[in-house]
């Protein structure tokens, strides 16, 4: 029924889940993916959009490596923004709302076009562990599936509990079954776990609302999209809606307040402060009067709505009234109620970089399980825990980013080092260099590295190239050709930029404040240049980003350097803090449970202080 | 720590001595030297051989700081392994302080606790068996850097940092608000608001770095307020310091109508002498607005010297000593020095009457000369145990004071920022540098800080 042995057993079918899989298997490793339901795979379990503020970095980093989350985007968006675009380009997000249903149906097509990839649905119960590596996994009818490494995506199924009202049931998802047994296990085996809660909005009929009561929220008039590779623009979108919350709305939800299991004590666990249900926030935040409410589609065709802003696990009752109290939500009809879900979680601090276990070799885990919350978040620790997972049983190096080469690496590194007491959601200021990360760059930074590893394929690595050779030969135009003061005055004298007396370099023109592409191209020489090498938006684009912010980036990059040389610092893994008496308690305690690979690693542990670091320092010799 | 800053500090015991060494180590420590330095034989610095010492002026512009002698060092054969720097100087911890402040103004760092040794040990100037004692050397001597940082951040400072850290903090969350939660429905802070914010932290970083202790007030004079009975010598003394006859003087009392200063120079600390009209009550109008100004004149001072004729000591004691009850009690944080003038005229049991009543008299002729060096070793005393703080001095650390430059100059870079309509991502690291060292005072800062300052105060989240 099953080849004798895997490379990778990727257990669970989610974002997480399904590019671990796509991952191990392009680079060659034998792969099987186990899931509780084939129906459910790249399922969009919340709200039915990609990318965001951070998230949408983190999807361009994915795709330049060489994953799949923003080919299937591009492939089943029915809106397209670029968020922050008034700020500087670093805060330049992409987003997209999604069509679920393709989302997930691309999703499996993909899958099933990865050459390597076996399939098999089922519910795995626990892990085959042989002293301290994993070596497969046992389903729920008690088949043994063998494998040299096992990654571990459970998403939100691992004793799942969903809480409306004062009901409560099991399931890892509204109307799916929890998974169970495998927290039992790794807790027997020394793992520390925990719960963590999120929640869900209700879905209702779009037939029922009176859209003409609402605030039209269209998607961009130029889109852009996700993927480095050529999958294909937005040609026609759907729009989005925005309504208010009232005081009447917030008067309805406090009567269900007693039977909420958020505030009788019923659910114990922390949920993401940054995602808060609609009863936290006007709970928490009772001085405010209305609260925004966005109204998703969710799909080309389809009626049905995601109602983004009003996550409730209040009782279906106190949803429906409340709801129906909202300007255009008047006649509404609901597919099904908001409800919050408590999981378990594991502690991220058991990981190490490449989110194998520091217990049990082979074992990878990524997702929800680590104690994070978004599509964005868990799709990339799957990549990473694939690739790494491959890597490994070919004894190859591995596949870490750092934290001034991607958000990923961020993330992976803030997981580790720090663990997370809420669901971890990227911010943009979670990244030091956030600058240096850029949404435009994702493949300049990344697709080489996706290349080297086998990842990333040779047609990606040439597009890179490509726009990499051609933004630079643009950028030296703009540092040796001079501009005479009678073809730029008068675009300075418009700006309000003081004139220049004599010839001046591009360059410095260039780097002015408020002065853009779009003037520089007013200059013949430079829209010639343009036209001559046949340069695109996205060469325009970048060539403009890196003359424009080029003292920021590089004042960065210095910054980004100084920690990379005590990154280069490693600690032996067989480190014994506890002979290092010139160390603070708290320091010995925390870098014998954290055991970082790296000094710039300890140095970034809550409680290890800059002596503590000197201390180390010495004792790691030169 | 180990980055390829240069640093100084201090490499003699801090505090007075005959001559202090001030070490310089790093890529820019011989660059940087030569520039401040003026061989007396017109050598450049820079193109000196390693192991060799020349005497010159360290300058800062055109202002002579001190003659020195400076030993070059080129990295590996020096401490640190890196190239050295060691400027003997004067002992004076205002010599010391005027020196260090000018290469930190000039791109040096204060060295840490332990780091030129840590340094040292690294470029493998020390054997691997020597870890375990420079490990000690390092915690130990943080803990008892930090415990002076405490000890320091006393008449506020630690309270002010703290306000202004949380100002910055602020300040800082309101920026991410805007370019992390820019899709949150939430009021964003308009520009005016940040422009008055960054006025604000500037201003009092400003006023925390020039209260910086004793360097401030030194480099104004240290204001001495001579008070006494007319005619009891004050301007007398007074020359005999100057060493010139600068204030009026008669036998009249109470010739000296206005107050008078001077600064003299003693072991290279300027001091500034108020000469004042006494407190002798009096009906005289005139004197009498002289007696205000004197009150005035002394709310401004340092240092009380309370001047007393010896020979009237034995009839007036009791109402001397009232005096100095008086002047202890309105001016309590301000050391008081009495001195009791024309010695020459007393005999023995004088001397001793006076010894015995007047904890620490000082007794002096100013006319004669005697006793005058006595004096002026009692106040570069109060100078080098740091004893000269007034309620308005905070910033007494120098790394405090490094840092608070530094926070201060990405401020200002924010504000430039400001002015230009710079996007927020781009300013952020400019105040995330502030924030940075800010922590070098109060410890470090994360980005975790700013999220939950953001979700303490604003309702994020669909």
């Amino acid at each position: 029924m099953f080849q004798e042995r895997y490379d990778v057993i990727v257990v669970g079918g989610g974002h997480a889940g399904a590019e671990a899989a796509a991952a191990s298997a392009n680079m060659g490793s034998n792969t099987l993916l186990v899931t509780m339901s084939l129906q459910t795979i790249g399922q969009m379990s919340c709200n039915p959009a990609m990318g965001g503020i951070a998230k949408g970095q983190i999807v361009r980093e994915i795709d330049a490596i060489g994953g799949y989350s923003g080919i299937i985007t591009d492939k089943s968006a029915i809106q397209f923004k670029m968020l922050n675009k008034s700020k500087g380009p670093a805060m330049w997000s992409p987003r997209a709302q999604n069509d679920r249903m393709r989302f997930a149906e691309e999703w499996r097509l993909a899958l099933e076009a990865t050459p390597n990839l076996d399939f098999y649905q089922e519910m795995v119960k626990g892990l085959l562990v042989e002293g301290n590596r994993v070596v497969g996994v046992r389903t729920s009818l008690g088949i043994d599936i063998k494998g040299k490494a096992v990654v571990l995506t459970n998403g939100t199924f691992l004793n799942g509990l969903i809480h409306i009202g004062d009901k409560q049931f099991g399931g890892g998802r509204a109307g799916e079954r929890a998974a169970t047994g495998i927290t039992e296990q790794l807790t027997d085996f020394g793992f520390d776990s925990g719960r963590m809660k999120t929640g869900t909005p209700p879905r209702v009929d779009g037939r029922s609302l009176d859209y003409s009561k609402m605030i039209v929220q269209p998607g961009d008039s130029n889109p852009e999209k996700f993927s480095y590779l050529d999958t294909v623009l937005l040609k026609e979108q759907r729009d989005c809606h925005m309504t208010y919350t009232s005081p009447q709305v917030h008067d309805l939800l406090r009567d269900g307040f007693d039977r909420s299991p958020m505030f009788n004590g019923r659910i114990k666990s922390i949920g993401p402060r940054y995602c808060p249900s609609i009863e936290d926030k006007i709970n928490r935040f009772a001085d405010k009067d209305k609260h925004q409410i966005f109204v998703e589609p969710e799909g080309w065709h389809t009626v049905e709505v995601y109602v983004n802003g009003f996550s409730t696990s209040l009782p279906e009752d106190i949803q429906y009234k409340a709801l129906k109290s909202v300007k255009g939500f008047e006649e509404v009809k609901f597919f099904r109620p908001g409800y919050a879900i408590e999981y378990d979680y594991f502690p991220p601090t058991q990981l190490r970089h490449t989110l194998e276990t520091k217990l049990c070799e082979g074992l990878y885990f990524a997702g929800q399980i680590n104690g994070t919350t978004g599509y964005e978040e868990a799709a990339s620790q799957g990549l990473m825990a694939g690739i790494n997972a491959h890597l490994k049983i070919h004894e190859k190096e591995p596949f870490v980013l750092k934290r001034d080469e991607a958000y990923i690496g961020v993330l992976i590194d803030d997981l580790i080092t720090k663990g997370t007491e809420e669901p971890y959601r990227m911010f943009t200021s979670r990244a030091e260099y956030r600058t240096l990360l850029r949404q435009d760059n994702a493949d300049l930074r990344l697709t080489p590295k996706g290349y080297k590893i086998g990842l990333a394929k040779e047609n990606r690595l040439r597009r890179m190239e490509e726009k990499l050779n051609k933004s630079d030969a643009f950028i030296s135009f703009f540092r040796d050709t001079s501009v005479r003061p009678e073809e730029i005055n008068p675009i300075l004298d418009s700006l309000d930029s003081s004139l220049v007396k004599q010839s001046d370099k591009m360059f410095k023109v260039f780097s002015r404040p408020r002065v853009t592409m779009d003037h520089m191209l007013q200059l013949d020489s430079v829209s010639d240049f343009v036209v001559e090498n046949n340069l695109d938006r996205e060469v325009l684009e970048q060539t403009e980003i890196q003359v424009k912010y080029s003292g920021y980036i590089k004042k960065e990059k210095n910054n980004a350097d100084k920690l990379n040389r005590l990154e280069n610092v490693k600690i032996p893994d067989s480190f014994d803090y506890s002979k290092l008496k010139s160390l603070s308690f708290e320091a010995r305690e925390k870098l014998e449970f954290i055991r970082p690979v790296t000094i710039s690693q300890a140095s970034r542990i809550s409680g290890v202080s800059p002596s503590d670091i000197s201390v180390l320092l010495v004792f790691l010799g030169r | 720590m180990l980055s390829d800053d240069t640093i100084i500090a201090l490499a003699t015991p801090s505090g007075a001595g005959a001559i202090a060494v001030i070490r310089i180590s790093g890529k820019e420590s011989i660059a940087l030297s030569a520039k401040h330095f003026r061989s007396v034989s017109g050598k450049n610095l820079a193109k000196q051989k390693s192991h060799t010492i020349h005497l010159g002026h360290i300058v800062d512009g055109k202002r002579v700081l001190d003659e020195v002698l400076v030993s070059l060092f080129k990295g590996p054969h020096s401490y640190t392994g890196e190239d050295v720097i060691e400027i003997s100087c004067h002992g004076s911890p205002y010599i010391q302080q005027e020196i260090i402040q000018l290469f930190i103004r000039k791109g040096c760092r204060m060295a840490q606790a332990g780091e030129f040794t840590l340094w040292a040990f690294l470029n493998g100037k020390m054997d691997l068996s020597q870890a375990e004692a420079v490990a000690d050397l390092i915690s130990s001597e943080n803990e008892a850097s930090h415990q002076v940082a405490i000890q320091q951040m006393r008449g506020g400072f630690s309270d002010e940092i703290k306000r202004l850290r949380e100002e910055l903090l602020n300040f800082a969350s309101l920026i991410e608000l805007e370019l992390d939660f820019s899709e949150e429905d939430i009021e964003f802070a308009d520009r005016d608001q940040f422009k008055a914010l960054l006025s604000r932290i500037q201003l009092v970083l400003k006023r925390l770095i020039d209260s910086f202790a004793v360097g401030n007030v030194i480099k104004n004079g240290i204001p001495v307020a001579i008070v006494g009975e007319p005619n009891v010598g004050k301007s007398t003394l007074l020359n005999a310091l100057l060493n010139e006859d600068r204030a009026l003087v008669s036998e009249i009392p109470g010739t000296t109508r206005d107050t008078v200063e001077d600064e003299i120079s003693i072991g290279g600390i300027g001091f500034r002498f108020i000469d004042t009209a006494g407190i002798r009550q009096t009906q005289d109008v005139v004197e009498g607005m002289g007696i205000q100004r004197t009150f005035e004149k002394i709310d401004t001072a340092q240092v009380i010297l309370y001047l007393i004729e010896s020979v009237k000591f034995s009839g007036q004691g009791t109402s001397f000593k009232l005096e100095i009850e008086k002047l202890k009690s309105k001016y309590p944080q301000t050391p008081l020095v009495v001195v009791a003038n024309k010695m020459d005229l007393l005999d023995a049991e004088g001397v001793s009457q006076i010894k015995n009543e007047i904890e620490d008299a000082l007794l002096l002729s100013a006319k004669k000369g005697t006793g005058v060096e006595a004096l002026k070793s009692k106040l570069l005393e109060f100078v080098n145990t740091g004893a000269l703080r007034n309620n308005e001095t905070l910033v007494t650390n120098s790394r405090h004071y490094n840092a608070l430059l530094k926070a201060l100059e990405e401020v200002e870079k924010v504000q430039w920022g400001m002015e230009n309509g710079i996007s927020g991502d781009l300013l952020a690291i400019d105040i995330r540098q502030a924030l940075y060292h800010f922590g070098e005072i109060t410890g470090e800062i994360s980005s975790d800080d700013l999220l939950g300052n953001i979700f303490a105060n604003f309702c994020i989240g669909k």
